[in-house]
């Protein structure tokens, strides 16, 4: 890990990366003077910022801005992209996530990840939900039975599913799909659920759904959510940051960036003036 | 009185620019259509009659001999070639075993591993190369590499030929279908914790198992077929395959040595083997396409 020196940022964050000590908070995933590049762009810049354990932390700003990269680190999926690289860490409970003693795939069951477009397997209902236990070489019948009801009702599909649970998943509709993407993370038990626009090709209703299961998931998992939505972010996120140009601008309690942001930027884009 | 329809109407009179440019455009389309029909059937006709020949002339001498005794000496009448069968059936086995492995094992290196590296430019670019090699030239490279060292035509160097023309055939295709296979898979399967190799395995290839087949089987029905490669490296034989280090009958040698006798008997008898060797090939590719076409879970 090389500790390149941003010119002109401190090592303390700006006034406007805000993390208000509210009573019971304990920060689970922590990112510090994090820069990362694809080849030679520069995709994110110096980022400060603590992801608060038990929330629902949303990441906004218009496309390009850097907020899925960030994402995507948490769960170190940008590296099976060739050409990138990283300076500066992220720590989960104080532990850097790049510590060569961490193997990947254990992070991955930690930091589960939801996806833009719901990629199921061409499998069963029932495969897709335990595929996490069976790479892990779980095989007792009656843990991965559990695993199935539990994950499927966490996720709210349990009553919609539980007579077709080896049908194939394909024949899910797509919020149904999603929801089993959701399952799927969850069967795993992380701590966290990072979750790429999880509504972008959802109907308004299944939307809804996704919104109100975010809202129950909480109380379990710490999630981070990436969305294009201004609405969404403010309707199911405690906290949200604002990236711009690779840059957060902003993070602060979501009811206060959408009430009083800080910073013009962020007021310019919430009110719809760009982006 | 304002109907747009009576408006409308007057922009198709005849003479308007509209009507000139549809009727051309419709003409256009027709006949494109008519001309698609007509060029598609005209490209069964070799297909269809060859199946009509191979089987008008091919289907008089068919019998269960055919399959259980061995071919007649010139000019008599009688006998099959089961031994033949056995021949092809065994050196395109050998062949498919000797290929088919390091093919598939080499496009997963190409796909999975490094798509961008050098070594996988380097036997993608090797791979196009191979699959324009005429298939004599495989059959003299069999023969200086495994005839001459092994000290005889043999059924293992038969296989061996096929093996070097099957090769790039597999590769190429299965890199295809390891290609076609959905990158979101991929993801969700990483995001979940897995290996690669146990994305690979279990999400990766099952996906691509129905494209790769067909790869194989393209690949099998070519190789049955081959005549040049065998001639120099596994030859014929009157009997039965005793081992596999000795000559070798194969239907495609059998076609070819008893077309050009001058016996009736025996160009017959060549028809047949066509007939068999048509229908040989069109059972294995029926089974594969069986046993391994996406199964619904």
């Amino acid at each position: 890990m090389t500790s390149e020196k941003s010119a002109g940022h401190s090592s303390e964050p700006p006034a406007s990366i805000v993390s208000p000590d509210l009573p019971g908070r304990a920060d689970i995933l922590s990112v510090r003077k994090f820069n990362f590049f694809y080849g030679k762009k520069q995709a994110l810049q110096d980022i400060h910022l603590d992801i608060p354990e038990r929330q629902v932390t949303a990441f906004i700003g218009p496309s390009g801005c850097g907020k899925t990269t960030l994402l995507r680190n948490f769960n170190r999926m940008n590296e099976l992209i060739v050409g990138t690289r990283y300076t500066g860490d992220i720590t989960m409970a104080g532990r850097s996530i790049f510590d060569p003693a961490l193997e990947v795939i254990s992070l991955r069951r930690i930091v589960g990840m939801v996806f833009q477009k719901s990629n199921p397997f061409p499998k069963s209902i029932y495969e897709n939900i335990v595929y996490g236990l069976r790479i892990a070489g779980v095989r007792d019948r009656a843990k991965l039975d559990e695993a199935v009801e539990r994950s499927l009702r966490g996720a709210a599909l349990w009553d919609e599913a539980k007579d077709r649970l080896h049908e194939s998943a394909l024949g899910l509709s797509g919020g149904q799909m999603q929801r089993l993407c959701i399952a799927r993370a969850i069967a795993n038990r992380p701590k966290v659920l990072l979750m790429d626009e999880p509504c972008s090709a959802l109907d308004p209703i299944a939307t809804m759904r996704i919104e109100e299961l975010i809202n129950e998931l909480k109380k379990e998992f710490t999630i981070v959510i990436v969305t294009h939505n201004m609405q969404q972010a403010s309707r199911c996120s405690d906290f949200t940051g604002f990236f711009y140009l690779g840059s957060l601008v902003e993070f602060d309690q979501t009811r206060r960036i959408f009430t009083n942001p800080r910073e013009k930027q962020t007021e310019d884009y919430i009110t719809g003036r760009f982006g | 009185m304002d109907n747009p329809l009576t408006h409308a109407g007057n922009f198709f009179e005849e003479g308007s620019i509209e009507s000139t440019k549809m009727l051309g455009r419709s003409f256009g389309n027709r006949l494109l259509t008519v001309l698609c029909i007509a060029l598609s059937l005209f490209a069964l006709v070799p297909l269809v009659s060859i199946l009509y020949l191979v089987i008008k002339n091919g289907a008089p001498l068919l019998s269960w001999s055919i399959f259980t005794e061995l071919p007649p000496a010139g000019g008599m009448t009688g006998g099959g070639f089961g031994n033949a069968i056995v021949g092809t059936l065994a050196m395109v086995g050998m062949g498919l075993a000797f290929s088919a492995p390091p093919a598939i094992m080499a496009a997963i290196y190409i796909c999975e591993y490094h798509p961008g590296g050098r070594l996988a430019a380097a036997v993608r670019f090797v791979a196009k190369l191979l699959t324009g090699i005429p298939s004599i030239v495989c059959g003299v490279f069999a023969f200086a590499v495994v005839v001459m060292a092994t000290g005889g035509f043999s059924a293992f160097a038969g296989g061996v030929a096929l093996a070097v023309l099957m090769l790039p055939t597999i590769l190429l295709t299965s890199e295809q279908a390891l290609l076609g296979v959905q990158n979101a898979y991929r993801e969700a399967s990483y995001g979940l914790g897995a290996t690669k190799f146990q994305t690979i395995f279990r999400i990766v290839l099952p996906d691509a198992l129905p494209a790769i087949m067909t790869g194989v089987m393209l690949a099998v029905a070519r190789a049955a077929g081959e005549t040049a490669p065998l001639v120099f490296t596994a030859l014929f034989s009157q009997f039965w395959v005793n081992s596999l280090m000795e000559p070798t009958a194969s239907l495609a040698v059998l076609i070819y040595n008893f077309s050009s006798m001058p016996f009736d008997y025996q160009i017959k008898m060549a028809w047949t083997g066509a007939l068999v060797l048509v229908f040989l090939v069109t059972l294995t590719n029926v089974t594969a396409q069986l046993v391994f076409s996406r199964k619904s879970p």
